[in-house]
């Protein structure tokens, strides 16, 4: 179904635009250096390397590439959810002018036609088959974006449409339609039925005997609405063929080497062949995690032999990635009159959607920390993953702690009212600590400070009462409502809600989460320069930067280059668990400790005779020099470096993890726990059910802040994705047809600067001696606590129960 | 048809432009400007925003047609842009010295910047970056007819441009920094 065209120039072809030729497409990041007089190390607020290029608008991201001679791919999607194919006619878009390629599942060159994170269930292109609204079915190169366009909407597709599953009544019933049939994944063993990806159960202690001495027992049944990542620049890459017959993709991902795990066999290509380079990435969250366009757009340039970019738009966009798992959560808590935790029980139900994603690792997430951060002995916790035809969920900032998080916060909440306790005493009395056992058997292991976080969340000041009054009288910007000017104070009441949660860093359950960077130091222009090399996604988070500071701190230089993030190095890993701080943040100070060691070896070489302490002291590399541990200046690094550059390439690992056991639960699945706390003060306007969160305050422990600056954008970041799933965020996929109904800006909300109010932090830093330099994993723990907090909140101005997250007007009005 | 329209103080004039083109395609695909981003293309995010004539509009929803004749200022001409308004000359005269000189290509460094980018650099608003032009455009704008402006203010000027990565407490802190920078005449 597939043939090539040669060029045709429509009326709307223009003149090529007027950016660089030749070789690498114009815009790819390339070196990014970083130097300056300061010292500029680890726990400084040094600037990001890249902030220059980004205010002036030069930063190249993926969606800003071009080559000479490039054409543009196009995804033609399913309009419904679940339906045979029955056929394919692509004849009107080939013979559309100015298109080059049109592609089909026929014409995927290999056996492989599937990819996959963990499971390889999702096809290139559908086969037979749609699964849910969106999925890719056919892709078009033609020579302009709008020509692609109108060629894939010429593209006729005969579906037949089948019954759908949408959740768990429907997906799990005996007779249910199986949205994969003959799994034969490792998974399909220990779950009840094929649509259920992943069960984890974890059991511990006894839950029966324990409910027997609680005095209340407190039972909840919770909502969870689906969230999208909303990272605001678009999936998009370029991909020029090489003349080895590979190819070169410059993408916008968070892990390169998942990505080339995936992309090489279903082009039928040694991984050597398909060259990465982290093109500019506008933000992740999660969402890029899985593939989007990278193998469309590799398999229409080898195709085409010209140069492919694809661009999504935003409508595109709500379908070409994984959302967060909406879920439905059943817990039971009980306690005794004084303020203790008897037990808890818990069932977590998420909804996978029509492919596995993250899926299964999002249930371990759910299981191992579904209960919060509380000491409890007797425990019984069930999380699923379903296989349904809604859009497919994966990863998402928070990763299955984030829904728990929302519904035993509610509970905590609930079992203080029916005791008559304060809700952060009733915290306090049950708070983790450095050796609480998990619900998994893991003992905790370094500092938990989850009782002092909301100590210090809770001695904030609190904003002023009715804070909108003004000297003119009522700014309704500071009101519910705000420019809408629905109301001046009237039926506004405030609330004030806690919330505090436990956040896992690093890859889980056995994982081999290494990184790898290879550290160079040499005599540039008279000046000892350092050189970074790791293939770290930077995607905002500011990775490039404490990665300067590591390499000042142990090698004593102030000049760093940050090299461009490719698959010429080893893999980094992804940039997402809160853990490249830690991890790829550890593989380059390993690797600079290694290229320290080398550097004095030839000092001792040269100079060793000159002075006894080359031999006797510790050796430091400081300010340029090579100086003893007391201070001593022994040489200069350009005399030591000389014409030599020292260079070592090195994986790094942290402490290994085992899988939970598939039927209890038990096991040291974690590397590292991260805790945040929040207090949110809302203003309600009870009349119309519109809520004005007027301040978010967070306390976190971050272990060690390498970057003071960056710490606390990330902790403001996480906290405001928390209020939009609070409060207006949400996906909404019609029950009966699995479509979804509101994929734009338009529809689908995030919060503006206007729906975000101020938010004070307060940062904590108790090391975790397992971690380098005692730093934790800090993105994703303020989303978590951050949302059942706004809801705590809402719940304590309006005195409504609020099972569903994002609250709505009808849910406050009683119209719902 | 054919485009004629100033931006960022120089004639530009493209060629075959399809009347369905935005002005945001032209300067990103046509002109070699790709500092306007394209994050929703339907007008909800402003991380196009650009001044047309000196108004701060998404253009993502002007034609391009719409343009002709027209001045248009985008991030990459903000650093100009400002300078010339603390000269006092019109804004959009052509340029006597484009800035870039002596600017180091791979980083950037050595540009001579707005007081507005250089706040977002120094007070950390800046994080992926997507939403950073068209923020950077707004808030010059704002700080143009409103020096003083309150926080208040700075939200609800700001309030057409979507950030998803720094939860706005950082773009809060840029705008404080640079009208405070430019009231000291810093």
């Amino acid at each position: 179904m597939e043939s090539v065209r040669p060029p045709k120039s429509p009326g709307f072809q223009g003149t090529s635009p007027v950016l660089a030729r030749g070789g690498a497409p114009n815009g790819v990041p390339t070196k990014v250096t970083q130097g300056s007089q300061t010292k500029g190390g680890i726990g400084e607020s040094t600037l990001r390397p890249d902030g220059t290029l980004k205010v002036t608008g030069e930063f190249a991201y993926s969606s800003d590439l071009w080559h000479e001679d490039m054409l543009w791919g196009q995804i033609l999607r399913s309009p419904v959810a679940h339906a045979e194919i029955v056929s394919i006619d692509t004849s009107e878009a080939l013979a559309l002018p100015g298109v080059y390629a049109v592609m089909t599942y026929d014409d995927l060159p290999t056996d492989v036609k599937h990819y996959g994170l963990e499971i390889q269930d999702t096809p290139v292109l559908a086969h037979g088959k749609v699964r849910h609204h969106g999925e890719p079915v056919a892709i078009v190169a033609a020579d302009h974006p709008e020509t692609a366009r109108r060629a894939a909407a010429k593209i006729k597709v005969d579906y037949r449409e089948l019954p759908v599953v949408t959740d768990e009544k429907s997906a799990t019933a005996p007779d249910a339609i199986l949205v994969h049939e003959n799994r034969d994944d490792h998974h399909i063993g220990h779950v009840s039925h094929p649509n259920i990806v992943h069960r984890q159960p974890i059991v511990r202690g006894d839950a029966d005997a324990a409910a027997a001495r609680a005095d209340v027992i407190v039972k909840g049944e919770y909502y969870f609405g689906m969230q999208d990542q909303a990272f605001l620049g678009p999936e998009s890459g370029l991909a020029v063929p090489e003349e080895d017959g590979g190819v070169h993709l410059y993408i916008a991902t968070q892990w390169l080497h998942s990505d080339l795990r995936q992309i090489a066999p279903v082009l039928g290509l040694p991984e050597k062949k398909v060259r990465m380079t982290l093109a500019g990435v506008g933000g992740a969250f999660g969402g890029r995690e899985d593939l989007s366009m990278q193998i469309h757009a590799c398999l229409l340039a080898l195709r085409t032999g010209k140069p492919v970019k694809i661009v999504y738009n935003r409508f595109e966009s709500f379908f070409g990635h994984v959302h967060r798992h909406p879920a439905r959560l059943y817990y039971e808590h009980g306690a005794t009159r004084d303020g203790k935790l008897t037990h808890v029980r818990c069932r977590i139900v998420l909804d996978g959607g029509a492919y596995a994603s993250a899926s299964p690792a999002v249930v371990g997430n759910a299981s191992s920390l579904g209960i919060g951060p509380y000491v409890v002995d007797d425990v019984e916790i069930e999380a699923i993953a379903l296989y349904t035809n809604n859009p497919p969920c994966g990863a998402m900032r928070g990763f299955g702690a984030v829904q728990a998080c929302f519904a035993y916060e509610a509970q905590m909440d609930k079992v203080a009212g029916e005791l008559g306790l304060d809700p952060v005493e009733f915290r306090r009395r049950n708070a983790m600590e450095q050796g609480t056992i998990m619900p998994t058997g893991q003992p905790v292991d370094s500092p938990a400070p989850v009782a002092e976080l909301l100590r210090r969340v809770k001695a904030m000041p609190l904003p002023p009462e009715r804070q909108w009054e003004s000297s003119e009288g009522a700014d309704v910007r500071q009101l519910p409502g705000g420019l809408s000017n629905t109301t001046h104070g009237e039926g506004v009441v405030r609330g004030v809600g806690y919330a505090v949660g436990i956040k896992n860093v690093g890859f889980s359950e056995g994982f081999d989460d290494y990184s790898t960077a290879k550290v160079r130091m040499e005599v540039v222009a008279g000046q000892p320069v350092a050189t970074v090399h790791t293939a770290m996604a930077e995607v905002g988070q500011g990775g490039v930067t404490v990665h300067a500071q590591i390499a000042r701190t142990e090698l004593g230089v102030t000049q760093v280059t940050i090299h461009p993030a490719d698959t010429q190095v080893g893999s980094a890993g992804s940039t997402s668990a809160s853990r490249q701080t830690y991890v790829t943040g550890g593989a380059v100070k390993n690797a600079c400790e290694l290229v320290r060691e080398k550097v004095l070896a030839l000092g001792r070489r040269q100079f060793g005779s000159y002075h006894p302490a080359w031999a006797t002291a510790e050796l430091l590399l400081e300010g340029g020099k090579v100086v003893t541990d007391g201070g001593e200046v022994l040489a200069d690094l350009v005399d030591v470096l000389g014409d030599e550059a020292v260079e070592i390439e090195a994986e790094w690992r942290h402490r290994a993890t085992e899988p939970f056991d598939l039927r209890t639960g038990q096991g040291n699945g974690h590397v590292q726990y991260s805790f945040a706390a929040h207090r949110a003060v809302v203003e309600v306007d009870t009349e119309l059910g519109l809520v004005k969160v007027v301040e978010l305050a967070c306390a976190q422990d971050v272990g060690k802040a390498l970057n003071p600056l960056s710490v606390v954008g990330q902790i403001q970041g996480g906290t405001t994705q928390g209020l939009g799933i609070a409060v207006m965020e949400e996906i909404i996929v019609d029950p009966v047809t699995a479509k979804v109904r509101n994929p734009s800006f338009t529809d689908y909300l995030i919060p503006t600067i206007l729906d975000t109010p101020t938010i004070p932090v307060d940062v904590l830093e108790l090391a975790d001696d397992h971690a380098p330099y005692g730093l934790r994993g800090i993105g994703e723990a303020p989303t978590l606590s951050s949302t059942p907090a706004v809801l705590a909140a809402i719940r304590n101005a309006t005195g409504l129960e609020l099972n569903r997250t994002p609250v709505r007007p009808e849910h406050l009005t009683g119209n719902a | 048809m054919r485009v004629n329209f100033t931006v960022n103080g120089r004639p530009q004039e493209a060629d075959d432009v399809w009347e369905g083109e935005s002005l945001l395609y032209v300067l990103r695909e046509r002109l070699g400007l790709p500092g306007s981003k394209n994050a929703c293309e339907q007008g909800e995010c402003g991380s196009c925003t650009v001044r047309l004539d000196g108004v701060p509009v998404c253009s993502c929803l002007v034609a391009a047609g719409q343009a002709e004749g027209r001045e248009v200022v985008t991030v990459e001409g903000l650093a100009d842009y400002a300078r010339q308004r603390s000269w006092g000359a019109a804004p959009g005269a052509p340029l006597d010295s484009p800035s870039g000189e002596g600017t180091d290509s791979l980083t950037g460094e050595g540009a001579e910047l707005a007081p507005i980018q250089q706040a977002f650099i120094d007070a950390g608003a800046v994080q992926c970056g997507f939403c950073t032009p068209g923020l950077l455009v707004a808030a010059d704008e704002m700080l143009e007819h409103n020096p003083d402006p309150s926080d208040a203010d700075i939200r609800e000027a700001l309030s057409g441009n979507l950030c998803r990565c720094t939860g706005y407490e950082k773009i809060m802190d840029a705008v404080r920094l640079a009208a405070a920078r430019q009231s000291e005449g810093v």
